[in-house]
């Protein structure tokens, strides 16, 4: 058994002396492990940094091995966004993200688009943390789990959404929440609104919005928590923002 | 083959980095082969390094001296402390000579796969030896990883309230490196890191 198309590292594990084990994501073979033999050495561990876009091969004698893995690169993504703290953290946090979410083995080609449309703008140090909750709201419904932003759940009003239900993902109005909006999740415009690009308390309520159903329904089924890279860069944010007052 | 001494002996010398089971053979046979010349001189050393060589209560590096002998130099420059990831990297910058300072060896980087956290680095012994006052600048020297480079911006964080001065070592085109033969991150960076002529 054996394919070959391009990719992205997810994650990387040490394996033995001079091994990795790689997570890559592939749009036609979704999130795929394999043996990267020799993959921590001088000359190879460039290549296994997460967000790099890679031409992966796999080979296993079986499709249910681990099965290993070579790559070439197409596009380096990880040094550019080492310089800055805000880059690396949206770099990390995103591979994390998708590394944890996604079933292995499985295409999910939304996701793996909009993966492919963030790493550069991180990479060119211009992607905020409003893009990361953008690719989590794309994760998210690729999964099943997806939020309905469209119209209120109470009276059907497409305007003046601003909150979401904890329990069922839908957006309501201010005035539909009632007596429950000290429950409801805030829902900043530019999630529903590609053109607006938000603000830095924006990317934060959408960081948490998509976190708190990232956390209940795609990790929360594995029983597993948020991925720390992901919570150390909300973390971030807050403190880029108690500090600019 | 060759009894269980000589099988013990294979399994622990396959057990050191670089050396695979059919190295550690040829590496056991080469020490039994000399027993007088190379296995019991050998014997005495690691014996020796074990018993005498302890990490420097300072800076984590692997002395016999403790303080080490970089802690306990008197012409070291003490305004100075590069931080690297392990003794290796400490090693390998003492190699060049061209560090003048004093070191910190970190003990590894933060990685929350790997479960290492800040609590797993020696970032308390640093913070204290930084308010002892006599360092001045601190030169972050971790590894071009995004590991190493999300522990050097944490790093950074931390030390950003202290008085002393932080930077990193820079990255780009290797000494006798040619253009078209580098990876494509390391251009860039040596691009985007370029000086005037």
């Amino acid at each position: 058994m054996e394919w070959e198309a391009p990719g992205i590292v997810l994650e990387t594990r040490p394996y033995g002396e001079g091994d990795l084990i790689v997570a890559t994501f592939t749009a036609s073979h979704g999130a795929h492990s394999g043996l990267a033999r020799g993959g921590a050495s001088r000359g190879r561990v460039a290549l296994w940094q997460i967000g790099n876009l890679v031409s992966l091969r796999w080979v296993g004698r079986l499709p249910e091995q681990l099965g290993s893995l070579t790559g070439e690169m197409i596009q380096a993504i990880a040094p550019g966004a080492m310089e800055d703290a805000m880059s690396l953290g949206l770099l990390r946090a995103v591979c994390a993200v998708a590394a944890g979410a996604l079933p292995e083995r499985e295409p999910h080609p939304p996701s793996f688009a909009a993966l492919l449309h963030l790493l550069p703008r991180i990479a060119a140090n211009v992607a905020t943390a409003g893009d990361l909750a953008r690719f989590e709201l794309v994760l998210l419904a690729d999964l099943g789990y997806g939020l309905d932003l469209a119209s209120c759940a109470v009276s059907g009003e497409t305007e003046g959404l601003a909150l979401v239900s904890p329990r069922t993902g839908r957006a309501v109005t201010e005035a539909a929440a009632g007596v429950w909006r000290g429950r409801m999740l805030p829902l900043p415009a530019f999630l529903r609104d590609e053109a607006l690009p938000g603000n830095a308390a924006d990317w934060r309520d959408g960081l948490r919005l998509t976190g708190h159903f990232l956390e209940r329904d795609a990790f929360g089924h594995h029983h597993r928590p948020l991925p720390e890279a992901r919570r150390h860069l909300y973390q971030m944010l807050e403190a880029r923002l108690a500090a600019s007052g | 083959m060759g009894g269980p001494e000589v099988e013990r002996l294979i399994g622990l010398l396959a057990k050191l980095p670089g050396l695979g089971p059919r190295s550690a053979r040829r590496a056991a046979l080469k020490l039994l082969q000399q027993p007088e010349a190379r296995m019991l001189p050998l014997a005495t050393a690691l014996t020796e390094a074990a018993r005498a060589v302890r990490p420097c209560r300072l800076c984590g590096n692997l002395d016999s001296h403790d303080p080490c002998g970089i802690c306990g130099d008197p012409n070291r420059d003490r305004t100075l402390i590069c931080v690297v990831e392990g003794v290796g990297d400490l090693w390998a910058i003492e190699r060049a000579g061209a560090h003048r300072g004093l070191y910190h060896v970190l003990g590894g980087t933060l990685s929350p796969l790997g479960g290492v956290g800040p609590e797993d680095l020696s970032v308390t012994p640093l913070l204290r030896r930084l308010g002892e006052g006599e360092a001045r600048e601190v030169i972050l020297a971790l590894g071009a990883t995004v590991d190493g480079a999300a522990t050097a911006h944490w790093l950074a964080d931390r030390l950003a309230a202290s008085a002393v001065v932080v930077s990193r070592v820079a990255q780009g085109v290797p000494i006798g490196g040619a253009l078209e033969v580098l990876d494509d991150g390391t251009l860039s960076t040596a691009l985007r890191a370029r000086r005037p002529a």
